[in-house]
């Protein structure tokens, strides 16, 4: 990497990190108990709107894996998202009317969250409708790897989004809260990915899955990314450039062995696909909150109208971590 | 006569408690070293855990960094008081906080008594092995480091090649032969005595202390001079990965550690309760008195750092992204390519599929759609049928098919009329075999029903495309299995090339073909080139045709050619 093009990052990193310095304002804490936070704590950092029915399991889900404190961002719910998360002892809950949109998809807020609260950290950046798997999840807790990533002196672990969706109409079968909403999403595309590099920043950009099947087959290059960097041992400087997609500084993102091997890496099992979908993007298309002019939303909202289903004869029904890592969707690497 | 364990702690003091007393509760004196980097606090909670046991001592702090001669230091301090403190002991084991043994300790006890003049140590010459990180084997004997390898690696590979470009060189004291090996052994007392107490002492240790990672060549070198016995093997299971750091044991590794019959193993995860209740505390079945076999936990583990470093072949994912010619496999399984077979052929597809049991699609990269066999809308692993989501990345879109399809040979038809863009990946690719009638794009203009004006510029633009493809498939750098006829000569005999083709796709198949598919009517073909050629385009890919009909009996044109066995 030149000298210029080092420069250039490094200013657009101080520029994001500047911006989220700027946000912080915009953001009231309704409940702060980041005092509680040790000192070796794995914290969860998220954005929400209106998820209430999705958040018992949420925190359920990761409190199992070795999850010690949440961090969350909540924008304007009024579904009493809010007042749950305030009485839950490990949550930390900041609140804001503004914009969505204006904050870069919520990048801004959580980038200044971390700056305050997340360094010397291994940080988790999810969302409610996410679902972190990685190697042997189902027999070592995420304590487990971080320790191991740290060992390994790895900072950053990659895990890709795979859209979850249910077999037959989106509302046929209703969630309700506290439920495991992969026994209703329970299917996935297994193999219809597609790569590509982005050589400024140095991540990967992964596209397909049903949404591009269904939504984007006329459109690919619209389709929403896939790559994902959620894990990250934080640190002050480093700032997430466009949602969880990148990060700087760029050594971040090489989440990927370019000479042949697998590096470690797990999945962000999406269950987004559920009844609360069409209320989701309908909500979501007035408010116009959302990337590109929610173009996504929009062609959501098309597809949905002529059929909401998008299992087809060759989707697979998700069983375990292994199943996927057969697959080649994610691997131990050298993690045994 | 018992074994003495020395400790080397410097986290997870908890769990090196736990061991400490497990070993000392059954009358087996422990010395343990605590990381001078370990706080006041800690290391006396350490000290109280344990205060009710006598035959633990705690030895002389050492500052321990990777690499460094301080874990020497520390070790050779440890030994000392062990030697001092307890005349009993026989067999000093070099053991780590994050250890754990897996067998009963008496086990391991009757094994020594067994052997009971033999050190138990890894000791390799420099010239033999192949384990070291860096890649310096016997230059850590003989350059200088100065520098930290985990903290300056620049000023260390900087300075490790001065010293090569000016040929310098340590002289390595008199009667030392250098050797490498596990950092954990366990060795008899008269070989520890013996090195501990050489006159030589002082040299030998201003000698290593200025060595790179003299804990895993102190040692080792010197036991070398005053054993009588060596097997040169660690009693511990300690597994280490490419880069050179040990692999980590939890919980789910329990029963592949039971089996291992190692008497301690290492390193264990520290919040890995079920093992340090399994074996500290289980009872456990008894098992027969084996020798260590690791041979299940050393598959595990080559697996995984093959798995890291050469990954699984034709595999693009989020984590494996190879550049350019380091894929160790562009595609992961063969595959064929047919390329004017179908408009040469009726029913060309269901033939080929018949004959050699594999899938069989249409046009995969069709400017249309994709022509999955069978006409499905979508194939393995979800993909697509659109014509645009393939053509976003036409090359993501055959590596996703072939590697969904593992198992199942795949088999598709190309030709000039489809999208061009994976034309370069095939053709470098060693699972690809591409076989080219040229010019059968021809014969449907010949059988279409279009305007004359409109076919010849249709068939300029398919020759235009073919030709610009066949000189792909003709690079020297193509590493495809190409076989390119033109029409002409395969019309003459279409049975022999056909034979190789399948052939080769089922290699174990012993029947002749005896049936050949059925050739479409090209009666007046020949006239038709000739008609192109009246309009000013000249057909080259065909081969030559003649103007009039072509040169076989008439009769037999319509049948179906049988072969003469």
């Amino acid at each position: 990497m030149g000298v210029w093009k080092s420069y250039r990052l490094r200013l657009a990193r101080q520029r994001w990190r500047l911006r989220a310095w700027r946000k912080r304002r915009e953001l009231t804490s309704v409940g702060d108990r980041t005092g509680a936070i040790g000192r070796r704590d794995i914290l969860v950092f998220s954005t929400l709107r209106n998820e209430r029915i999705r958040l018992p399991y949420f925190l359920q889900y990761y409190r199992d894996l070795g999850v010690d404190h949440f961090l969350f961002v909540d924008n304007d719910s009024d579904d009493g998202s809010r007042e749950y998360l305030c009485e839950q002892k490990d949550c930390s809950v900041w609140t804001t009317r503004h914009s969505y949109k204006r904050a870069r998809f919520g990048v801004d807020w959580l980038n200044w969250l971390q700056w305050r609260h997340g360094h010397g950290h291994w940080t988790l950046v999810v969302d409610p409708d996410e679902f972190f798997v990685y190697p042997f999840c189902d027999t070592r807790s995420i304590r487990a790897l971080t320790d191991w990533l740290d060992a390994s002196s790895i900072r950053s672990f990659g895990a890709m989004l795979l859209d979850m969706y249910p077999k037959g109409r989106m509302d046929a079968q209703p969630y309700r809260e506290g439920g495991d909403p992969l026994e209703i999403a329970n299917w996935f595309d297994s193999g219809n990915y597609t790569i590509s590099r982005n050589w400024l920043y140095g991540n990967l950009w992964i596209q397909g899955g049903p949404r591009a099947r269904v939504f984007f087959p006329d459109n690919p290059q619209h389709a929403p990314a896939l790559n994902k960097i959620p894990l990250v041992r934080w640190d002050r400087q480093y700032t997430y450039v466009s949602s969880t997609h990148m990060l700087l500084p760029r050594g971040l993102n090489l989440v990927y062995d370019e000479w042949g091997g697998e590096k470690a890496s797990g999945c962000l099992l999406h269950a987004k696909f559920l009844d609360t979908f069409a209320g989701k993007s309908e909500e979501e298309l007035e408010r116009g909150q959302h990337y590109a002019n929610s173009h996504e939303y929009r062609a959501y909202a098309a597809g949905l109208q002529d059929d909401p289903d998008l299992w087809c004869k060759w989707s697979e029904k998700y069983i375990n971590w292994r199943q996927l890592e057969i697959l080649g969707l994610m691997s131990k690497g050298n993690w045994a | 006569m018992t074994i003495g364990f020395i400790m080397l702690c410097h986290t997870a003091l908890d769990r090196a408690a736990e061991v400490a007393r497990y070993w000392a509760e059954r009358g087996y004196p422990v010395v343990i070293h605590v990381d001078k980097r370990v706080g006041r606090h800690r290391n006396g909670r350490l000290a109280r855990q344990l205060s009710d046991l006598d035959n633990i001592r705690f030895s002389t702090r050492y500052r321990c960094d990777w690499g460094t001669w301080s874990l020497v230091a520390a070790t050779q301090k440890a030994a000392t008081v062990m030697l001092r403190d307890f005349p009993q002991v026989r067999h000093v084991y070099l053991a780590s906080g994050s250890c754990l043994p897996l067998r009963p300790v008496e086990e391991l006890e009757a094994y020594l008594a067994a052997h009971p003049r033999t050190d138990f140590i890894e000791s390799v010459t420099t010239e033999d092995v192949g384990w070291t990180v860096g890649g310096i084997n016997l230059e850590r004997f003989t350059l200088r480091f100065p520098f930290s390898w985990k903290k300056h690696r620049r000023a260390f590979d900087w300075y490790v090649n001065f010293q090569r470009r000016i040929g310098f060189k340590r002289q390595i004291p008199a009667g030392l032969v250098p050797h490498l090996g596990s950092q954990w052994w366990c060795l008899t007392r008269q070989t520890l005595s013996a090195i501990l107490q050489d006159p030589d002492c002082e040299t030998f240790d201003n000698y290593f202390r200025r060595v790179w990672i003299p804990d895993e060549s102190y040692f080792q070198t010197l036991a070398r001079l005053y054993s009588t016995d060596i097997q040169s093997r660690s009693l511990t299971l300690a597994k280490f990965d490419f880069q050179g750091k040990p692999h980590i044991f939890y919980d789910d590794h329990l029963q592949l550690l039971r089996r291992s019959d190692c008497f301690v193993a290492r390193k264990i995860w520290p919040q890995a309760d079920k093992l340090y209740d399994t074996f500290l505390r289980g009872a456990g079945p008894q098992q027969p008195q084996a020798e260590p076999n690791p041979g299940k936990i050393d598959r595990l583990f080559a697996k995984a750092v093959e798995r890291r470093t050469r990954g699984r072949p034709g595999l693009y994912m989020q984590s494996r992204h190879p550049n350019e010619n380091w894929e160790n496999g562009r595609t992961c399984a063969p595959y064929s390519v047919f390329e004017g077979f179908s408009e040469l052929f009726e029913d060309f597809e269901s033939w080929l599929s018949k004959t050699t049991g594999s899938r069989v699609h249409g046009h995969l990269y069709g400017p249309d759609r994709v022509e999955f066999a069978g006409g499905e809308t979508v194939y393995n692993g979800a993909l697509s049928n659109s014509a645009k989501l393939r053509d976003y990345n036409p090359r993501a879109f055959l590596t996703n098919l072939i590697w969904n399809t593992r198992g199942e040979r795949q088999c598709f038809q190309f030709g000039p009329d489809d999208t061009q863009d994976a034309s370069w990946f095939m053709t470098l690719d060693p699972n690809a075999q591409i076989s080219v009638v040229s010019g059968a794009w021809a014969v449907p203009l010949f059988h279409s029903n279009l305007d004359f004006a409109a076919i010849r510029k249709e068939a300029a633009r398919l020759q235009k495309i073919e030709g610009e493809h066949l000189n792909i498939l003709r690079s020297p750098y193509a590493k495809a299995r190409v076989r390119i006829w033109t029409m002409a000569d395969f019309v003459e005999s279409p049975m022999e090339p056909l034979q190789t083709i399948i052939d080769e796709i089922n290699p174990r198949a012993l029947r002749r073909l005896a049936e050949a598919p059925k050739m479409v009517d090209m009666t007046g073909f020949g006239q038709f080139l000739q008609n192109l050629r009246n309009q000013g385009m000249q057909p080259l890919l065909m081969g030559d045709f003649p103007a009039g009909d072509l040169p076989r009996p008439p009769g037999a044109r319509r049948s179906r050619p049988y072969l003469v066995k």
